[in-house]
């Protein structure tokens, strides 16, 4: 792909990115924040190569550790961000279920 | 450009473009409560389809690869499952410094073994255009990352959340900005780093983790929930960056979306303090406030003090309460006693809604979680611009631990540095309670509240959770 196809696709998303997160609930701003933490670590595809690709180019031994020191880090976000959101999720409750204030 | 990225078979473009699109879904289900599960899991998929595909289209190196996964994946469950709800604002922070640590670790990666990354010419030199995409990623990541850790040890308490103010650092912020843009240039041009040498991108690097320090430390704590939707959008820009370098369209829609998510928090989160972008990335709001405030002194004025039983008693005569939450609910833990109270209340047939404004708390949708951790139905929480009309025909409006956001006078005193904020108009209401510590504090933005000073407010002076427990108790006890 060239520059300018990828600048397009960037600039599309962009503006795809404005709609969709004007139609977010205010309720939803946290959990939108962990979310769009966990997906920002797609980082982790670059920090993959490095790691990969350090395994079989000669010189490539600080490249891979760095890959893979990169792969930690965006996993704990991924998977932190991931389960942290659910976890938030899980408590939006609606009113119908009678809350048991029985004591 | 023949090289590995033009050789990335079509199916690993589609598949990134997929996981692309479901990354776009993920956000879209936050429209509602109901949709949001999906959505999330939407994203689940779209990052594992993502990592599939790069692990798929790299095959060596695995077993290294699969423990790192391991080791970063038990962290972030170990964190995610263990974590309290109040303390989001720096679990977010933490995380946003994650991402960008890990951008530099990419960038720097790329720069040592481009052939890797399929960013070299035919003569083994790093490609132009890939060292501009680099260069910035990298000075993203790294401003992201100490940013980051500066917001996260002013929101975790490790470091004092009132500015700290530099001599000159505007000065300072703009010349070691630009410092960095110039430096980008002649990386992009220098014939030395296009053979992957020389010393620029360490000194781009050191320049941005410096800058990153001494944006963040000039801003006040009450500026919080600016600072952590920019460090968002920065967090976003530096893995849109990396997508270019890689020419990877996962990474590339990923980062246009949390980098526009991030901006459109940092813009609603401005717009409800009514302060400027500029004004808050300028720093020192709120230090003002123990350096002078002439009109909050003066000579003592009287407010009336009640009890928790005198609460309880008009809150079980009243027909409809409105709860406004603020970060003092969120440090107090206030929060499960309070739905208790509303629960009692509603038992009594008193009607209870909660209001929320946009910058209560440390993060936008702070006050939500909280509540909805209390197992608040979402229902019964509004928005400012929903439920502010209510407060002139509602009985009780219960402020706890929310102070600047209930101010009128930032309806009317044009010299106050609050003036034009939207706030919340408990003032109308019949009858105020307002929780709070002492009547020494004055919010984040220093400024008196005359709300604590009318006819009709009684001040309920208690930690918000110790007072709410004891309201429950009324409550229980004080019926026939």
């Amino acid at each position: 792909m060239d520059f300018l196809s990828i600048l397009s696709i960037f600039v599309l998303a962009v503006f795809v990115g404005y709609y969709v997160v004007w139609s977010v609930t205010p309720a939803l701003h946290t959990p939108l924040m962990a979310v769009t933490n966990a997906i920002s670590s797609v980082i982790i595809v670059g920090a993959l190569i490095a790691a990969a690709a350090g395994a079989i180019t000669e010189g490539g031994g600080i490249s891979q550790w760095l890959g893979l020191l990169g792969v930690v880090l965006a996993s704990i976000n991924i998977f932190g961000g991931f389960a942290v959101t659910r976890r938030m999720l899980a408590m939006y409750k609606k009113k119908d279920k009678k809350p048991a204030a029985s004591k | 450009m023949e090289h590995a990225v033009a050789a990335t078979p079509a199916w690993a473009v589609l598949a990134y473009l997929v996981s692309g699109v479901l990354f776009i879904l993920s956000l879209r289900g936050l429209s509602s409560p109901e949709s949001s599960q999906a959505g999330n899991r939407n994203g689940m998929i779209g990052m594992l389809i993502a990592v599939g595909t790069t692990l798929a289209l790299h095959p060596t190196g695995l077993p290294l690869i699969i423990g790192a996964i391991a080791i970063g994946g038990g962290i972030g469950w170990v964190i995610a499952q263990r974590i309290q709800m109040t303390a989001m604002p720096e679990l977010v922070a933490g995380f946003h410094s994650l991402v960008g640590m890990a951008a530099v670790l990419v960038g720097c990666a790329a720069y040592l073994n481009p052939v890797a990354f399929g960013i070299t010419d035919a003569a083994g030199a790093i490609l132009g255009v890939s060292r501009v995409e680099m260069g910035l990623g990298v000075a993203i990541g790294a401003i992201t990352f100490s940013g980051s850790i500066i917001a996260f040890l002013k929101l975790s308490g490790r470091m004092s959340g009132s500015p700290i103010l530099l001599p000159g650092r505007h000065v300072l912020n703009l010349g070691v900005l630009a410092g960095i843009l110039i430096l980008t240039g002649i990386f992009a041009t220098d014939s030395g780093a296009a053979a992957g040498q020389g010393p620029l991108l360490w000194i781009i690097l050191g320049l941005s983790f410096l800058i990153g320090v001494t944006l963040i430390i000039p801003i006040g704590g009450a500026d919080m929930p600016v600072v952590i939707s920019m460090l968002n959008s920065y967090s976003g820009w530096a893995a849109a960056a990396m997508g270019f370098t890689l020419q990877n369209t996962a990474m590339i829609i990923t980062g246009a979306l949390v980098g526009s998510s991030g901006a459109i928090l940092s813009y609603i989160m401005c717009k409800a303090m009514n302060r400027s972008f500029i004004s808050v990335i300028a720093g020192g709001f709120g230090a003002e406030a123990d350096a002078g405030g002439p009109k909050a002194s003066g000579p003592a004025k009287s407010y009336k003090a009640g009890s928790a039983g005198d609460a309880a008693f008009i809150m079980q005569n009243a027909e409809s309460v409105i709860i406004v939450p603020g970060y003092g609910m969120a440090v107090s833990q206030a929060q499960h006693a309070l739905r208790e109270m509303g629960d009692l209340l509603k038992k009594e047939g008193v009607s209870v809604k909660y209001a929320i404004h946009p910058v209560a708390g440390r993060m936008p949708g702070h006050m939500n979680v909280l509540l909805a951790e209390a197992n608040v139905p979402y229902d019964e929480v509004f928005e400012l611009e929903d439920i502010n009309s209510e407060f002139g025909q509602c009985d009780v409006a219960f402020v706890i631990g929310a102070n600047d956001v209930t101010n009128p006078l930032a309806k009317t005193d044009k010299t106050s540095p609050i003036y034009g904020m939207p706030i919340l108009d408990v003032e109308k209401a019949k009858t105020v309670l307002f929780v709070k510590r002492s009547m020494g504090g004055v919010g984040y933005a220093g400024v008196d509240n005359p709300v604590f000073y009318a006819d009709n407010t009684m001040m309920l002076l208690a930690d918000a959770k110790k007072m709410v427990e004891n309201i429950v108790k009324g409550l229980n006890g004080g019926g026939h």
